[in-house]
């Protein structure tokens, strides 16, 4: 709180970078967590929250006519711009959102002060969602050649690691601490993916002490282990994401790369992903690219090309399809590294995992991927996303971009992934938002010393409790193109730039219908057809049954009508399909009946309520509210949208 | 026949057959007079059937006694076939060769084809302009149908029925139509019954260096506008563009002849340039080197989405005129039937939720671009293969489909089609065995005889079996304007027609096949939901009799 030094400013006016012509006028709260906004005039929709830690950059902007631009730049791509009526109160605001926003300690955080009604027993529920034991032992772990080392228990050979690495049971501790010595950071050779079917494994570790000639009979040893665990191949690869100029440096600072002579039975690789700053430098560039106000074509195309960042993806993409290819096709075992192992290795092992396993297609699966290579093989959250102030250059993308290539995968296989591009979105907000305690820290053992499992609340179960937002309607897990090696093609043009990641928040930018959200409202009113139709067959059984009941009766006591009559009432009513749902009270049943007629009118009206987006379309009112992924709401721009955001307005020509 | 002389080699045996992304074929290769068909003997394997009409361009290449013709077609699709000889091949190749550059147009394949199937309604007789203006008459009667144009000598490439405002005699016409680059005076294109604002289009005005005038042309124009109200004219061209048509006799309005009218100058590129962006467009989408800087620097190169960007910009502002500003449009380049046509059309999908049915987009190409007089003939005789100097070829009306494509792919749910009816539009209009795209204008069609010789393409889109495949399954009737995003982001390439046969679509097909199940799926189900309840409904008020006595 001692860091806000104006909690208030009224008469802020609001201009969203896509449609900057029109502002809307308000009030602009600081809090210890949120920047917020509240819109004069209207009811709803006009709150817009911005978290802290989202928050990148401030800047303050010269002085226009209208007053002191103020400009909120957002992890998640999201900009936003007031402007502040004084120029004391834009300053205030400026150094309290400046310092918000660059969190010295962890405790900081708003995950630490995040707090959802739920109680203990529920915040450790969230923890214990995701179960990489379990994920281990579907793969087939432990088995007769791989199982846990304890090695690494108290984190005392590498503290980057997870506490539980699995290794060929034929290793011994001696080779294990041996090879780690001869590794960066002590991250040794270790399991990633196993693949049952054929027994081929995907190893990772980070870069050995090479040098020059030096080398390591125990790392030698550990090669040799995992390439016999897999007993189909006489050799295995080692692939060396980084361009071999890089590695070939790293030599004289006494690390490097494999030597084929050293190792028996290696065939050596170089994939030429590139290092974490030219990744950095990429995604600026192509972040102005995707901000430029109405920009030509050429602009455009000439901006994302001299990015690079498609290339980037695409030489990601690639190293994942040749090591998945291996493990596949070949059936050769692979050992993946780059310098430290926690950046180019995790994405290229999480890339060549979703090629290869149909299940890192569904949305568990992939959450669980996420929490394997990349939160436990200590990718470095904290750095790379920068979520305290400190090394701008260790600031990276790297997370960004596998859950690119999975998008990109998606492109072309529309019926392979069980969730949709918005459960991506949402990963990548809430790795940046800091909301949750997943993200935190750079290690497990960092997260473990600052207790984020006791302190904060686990992402995963937030996002699978909101899974049917995130399905894909066309996923087909049975169909043959998805079963088993996903081929994607490689080719430039298949590469496509990600409009609804870097464009999220310019609505006017996107479809203005979505083909996605009508088949999921399709697919739910399927899903309440089968329901009451289920309900309606059994009722025509009953009613059936009843008829045969009723001719019947009236048959044999045709002379003692009056008491007999009623009978058949009383069962009817006992035998109102009402029962069939559980013998629930009547008002339930009523209330069911009417809610799936309601929602049948719902959709019949589909027009009318799609009418009642379209003449958002028309008018181009921009609700911003529909897109927050239900982190932030925003609020509704009245602005009247050109349909071409050139100058080319008839005013104007 | 005259065909027989031109096929040196009827025949060869023993032929391969390579295409992207298919297996290999062998058979034996037939020419006849309108086709080159490969068949295998094997009954699975499907055969190819190509119409010469369809060939761009062949090269040929020799190794030993092997020859190969690689066959460049004009749907953007690249075959090779090997051939064993090099006597055949060469025959083979000069046989296609001469074959698929036939001058004339009788000699065209849609004059030999019979169809196969019954012709319920004749697509020749589906849009009748007497039709279209019945409904303009129901919504205002300040226009009339007239017959200035009979005979087609005052403008060639105009019907012979044209709309004007009511007040406007035929002489005025005239008058104005020597005004006009080509005779084209300024006609009705749209009419918007939401506030009757009206579209007009027409060529450019022969002002000349000396700034000639012409009074009739002036009232035409300003009848179209109610008292007071102010009109756009939207010159497809750039300012300098126009000054520079004064000396070669045409020009624009000028200001002070036209003082009800507000005059906008866009950028839409002249046919030779965009002959040139299509050819560079399909040489970057065939090149196979993986490089990614080479991709994005060529399709930049093709300025192919700038002029899809210019186009559809130009064709928002004049639905934005019309239907936001409430006032009336004319629009004009120079001939009046490209870069105009493009614009009144796309502007109408904007606008009228009618062009977006199958049948109201078919009423919009038959009236915006066949009567209209774009010259199809001319502007789709090569396509981007084509080698030879170019002559008036033109991807004018594949921009228009890409444009439409991009305003589907915004609106994913206005359009009663989908994809297919727009890249098989595409097709037709190269090469068909319908004689809907023969000939340049409704005159030439007329002396061609078309509707007497030829089937229309309508004739069998509008079968129920082939509407099939065209129908969108996600259609909503939205009664609304369409307001497209213009940004380059949001502008994307048209896979389904320049990487048609460059990838494998097999899991975008089948992405296809389960939207449709999904939705097929659904609505079976509310049918049963709806019997049932009804059959309910029934026992339940035939039980009750039944309970009183």
């Amino acid at each position: 709180m001692e860091h806000i030094r104006m909690p208030k400013v009224e008469n802020v006016r609001l201009l969203v970078r896509s449609s900057s012509r029109r502002t809307q006028v308000g009030t602009l709260y600081l809090t210890a967590t949120h920047t917020i906004f509240v819109g004069k005039g209207s009811e709803d929709r006009n709150e817009l929250w911005v978290l802290h830690s989202l928050v990148c950059n401030v800047v303050k902007h010269k002085a226009s006519q209208s007053g002191y631009p103020l400009l909120i730049i957002c992890k998640n791509f999201q900009v936003i711009q007031f402007i502040i009526p004084q120029e004391s109160d834009c300053h205030d605001v400026y150094i309290s959102l400046s310092r918000l926003s660059r969190p010295e300690k962890y405790e900081e955080l708003y995950c630490f002060s995040f707090n959802p009604s739920v109680d203990k027993a529920e915040r450790e529920h969230s923890w214990d969602f995701l179960d990489l034991k379990a994920e281990y032992s579907r793969m087939g772990l432990p088995n007769k050649l791989w199982h846990v080392t304890p090695i690494n228990r108290e984190y005392r050979v590498c503290d980057t690691y997870p506490a539980d690495l699995f290794v060929p049971k034929s290793v011994t501790l001696p080779v294990i601490v041996g090879s780690s010595k001869f590794r960066s950071r002590g991250r040794f050779p270790t399991l990633s993916y196993y693949c049952k079917e054929n027994h081929t494994t995907i190893c990772r570790s980070s870069q050995p002490l090479s040098g020059f000639s030096a080398r390591c009979l125990e790392d030698e040893q550990m090669l040799q282990a995992i390439m016999k665990s897999n007993p189909g191949s006489r050799f295995m690869y080692v692939v060396d994401t980084r361009p071999k100029l890089n590695a070939m440096a790293n030599r004289a600072a006494g690390k490097g790369y494999e030597n084929e002579d050293n190792y028996c039975n290696i065939k050596f690789q170089f994939i030429g992903i590139e290092n974490i700053h030219v990744m950095r430098n990429s995604q600026q560039k192509l972040i102005e690219v995707s901000a430029l106000r109405s920009p030509s074509m050429g602009e455009f195309l000439t901006g994302l090309e001299n990015s690079d960042w498609l290339r980037h993806i695409k030489s990601i993409m690639e190293a994942g399809l040749f090591i998945s290819k291996a493990v596949a096709e070949e059936g050769v075992s692979v050992l993946v590294h780059c310098s430290d192992g926690w950046d180019r290795t995790a994405q290229v092992c999480s890339v060549a995992s979703v090629l290869l396993d149909p299940y890192y297609r569904t949305l568990k699966g992939l959450m669980v991927l996420i929490e394997k290579d990349w939160v436990s093989f200590g990718h470095m959250f904290s750095h790379r996303c920068g979520h305290l102030i400190g090394e701008a250059k260790e600031v990276s993308p790297v997370i960004d971009q596998f859950l690119e290539c999975v998008w990109q995968l998606m492109e072309q296989f529309p019926c392979a992934f069980e969730y949709n591009e918005k459960f991506l979105i949402s990963i990548h907000n809430h790795i940046y938002s800091c909301h949750y305690g997943n993200f935190i820290c750079n290690s497990q053992k960092e997260r473990k010393d600052l207790c984020i499992k006791e302190k904060t609340h686990s992402m995963w179960l937030h996002l699978w409790e909101k899974k049917l937002d995130f399905m894909n309607p066309l996923f087909k897990p049975d169909q043959s193109q998805n079963q088993g090696l996903l081929r994607p093609s490689t080719a430039p043009y298949c590469f496509k730039y990600w409009r609804r990641l870097y464009n999220r928040f310019d609505r006017e930018l996107h479809p203005r219908q979505s083909e996605l959200d009508c088949l999921m409202t399709v697919k739910e009113e399927t899903q309440q057809l089968e329901e009451e139709l289920a309900l309606y067959e059994q009722k025509m059984a009953v009613l059936d049954k009843e008829r045969a009941k009723t001719l019947y009766m009236q048959k044999g006591v045709l002379d003692s009508k009056q008491a007999l009559w009623s009978l058949p009432l009383d069962t009817s009513l006992a035998n109102t399909p009402q029962d069939y749902i559980g013998g629930a009270p009547n008002v339930f049943t009523l209330q069911q009946g009417e809610r799936e007629r309601a929602e049948l009118c719902l959709f019949g009206d589909q027009t009318k309520s799609s009418d009642a987006d379209n003449s958002d379309q028309e008018s181009g009112v921009a609700d911003f509210s529909s897109h927050s992924s239900g982190e932030e709401s925003l609020p509704s721009e009245d602005s009247v949208k050109d349909p071409d955001s050139d100058e080319t307005g008839p005013n104007r020509a | 026949m005259e065909f027989a002389e031109l096929i040196k080699t009827p025949r060869v045996d023993g032929v391969v057959l390579h295409r992207p992304f298919m297996p290999t074929v062998e058979g034996t290769l037939c020419l006849t007079g309108h086709h080159l068909i490969l068949s295998s003997r094997q009954d699975t394997t499907e055969e190819l059937w190509l119409l010469h009409a369809n060939i761009d361009s062949t090269e040929k290449r020799f190794v030993g006694s092997l020859g190969t013709i690689i066959v460049k077609c004009k749907d953007l699709r690249v075959i090779q076939l090997d051939i064993p000889g090099m006597e055949e091949c060469l025959n083979i190749a000069s046989s296609i060769e001469a074959l698929s550059t036939l001058d004339s147009v009788s000699l065209m394949y849609p004059f030999f084809y019979r169809p196969l199937f019954e012709v319920i309604e004749d697509g020749w007789q589906s849009f009748v302009p007497e039709e279209s203006f019945k409904d303009l008459e129901s919504m205002t009667d300040e226009w009339r149908l007239s017959e200035v144009n009979k005979d087609f000598s005052l403008c060639p490439s105009y019907p012979s029925l044209l709309t004007v405002p009511k007040d406007i005699d035929d002489e005025s016409l005239c008058k104005a139509a020597s005004f006009r680059h080509g005779g084209r005076f300024p006609v009705l294109s749209y009419y918007h019954k939401k506030n009757a604002m009206v579209m007009m289009r027409a060529a450019q005005p022969l002002t000349g260096t000396n700034g000639r005038r012409c009074k009739e042309d002036e009232k035409l124009i300003n009848a179209t506008l109610c008292a007071g109200k102010r009109g756009y004219i939207i010159d497809t061209r750039t300012i300098a563009v126009a000054q520079q048509a004064k000396a070669r006799g045409g020009g624009f309005e000028q200001e002070a002849n036209y003082p009800q009218w507000r005059r906008i100058h866009k950028a839409i590129e002249r046919s030779n340039v965009l002959q040139d962006s299509l050819i560079k467009l399909v040489e970057a989408c065939n090149d196979q080197s993986h490089s990614m800087d080479r991709w994005l620097s060529k399709l930049e190169a093709s300025n192919w989405q700038s002029n899809v960007k210019e186009i559809l910009t130009t064709a928002c502002l004049a639905a934005q005129c019309i239907d936001r500003e409430g006032a009336s449009v004319l629009v004009h380049g120079t001939e009046g039937t490209d870069s105009t046509l493009q614009v009144t059309s796309l502007a109408q999908i904007i606008l009228d939720p009618a062009c977006r049915t199958i049948r109201g987009f078919e009423a919009l190409i038959e009236r915006e671009w066949l009567q209209a007089g774009h010259p199809f003939q001319q502007r789709c005789a090569q396509s981007a293969y084509s080698n030879g100097k170019p002559r008036s070829e033109a991807p004018v009306f594949l921009l228009f489909l890409d444009c439409v494509w991009q305003i589907l792919r915004q609106f994913p749910c206005s359009f009663q089609f989908n994809e297919n009816l727009l890249i098989m539009l595409f097709e037709h209009a190269y090469a068909s065995q319908f004689g809907t795209f023969l000939g340049n204008c409704v005159a030439e069609r007329g002396k061609l005889q078309l509707s007497q010789k030829t089937v229309s393409l309508w004739s069998w889109v509008n079968r129920p079996q082939e509407l099939e495949r065209f129908l969108n399954p996600l259609y909503e009737p939205n009664n609304l304007v369409i307001w497209p995003s213009v940004a380059p982001q949001s502008l994307l390439l048209w896979e389904g027609v320049f990487l048609r046969w460059n990838r494998s679509t097999k899991c975008l097909d089948e992405a296809y096949q389960e939207m449709v199940h999904i939705i097929e799926y659904n609505k079976e189900l509310q049918n049963k939901v709806n019997s049932l309840r009804r059959q309910l409904a029934q026992l339940e008020t035939e039980d009750s009799p039944l309970q009183t006595p």
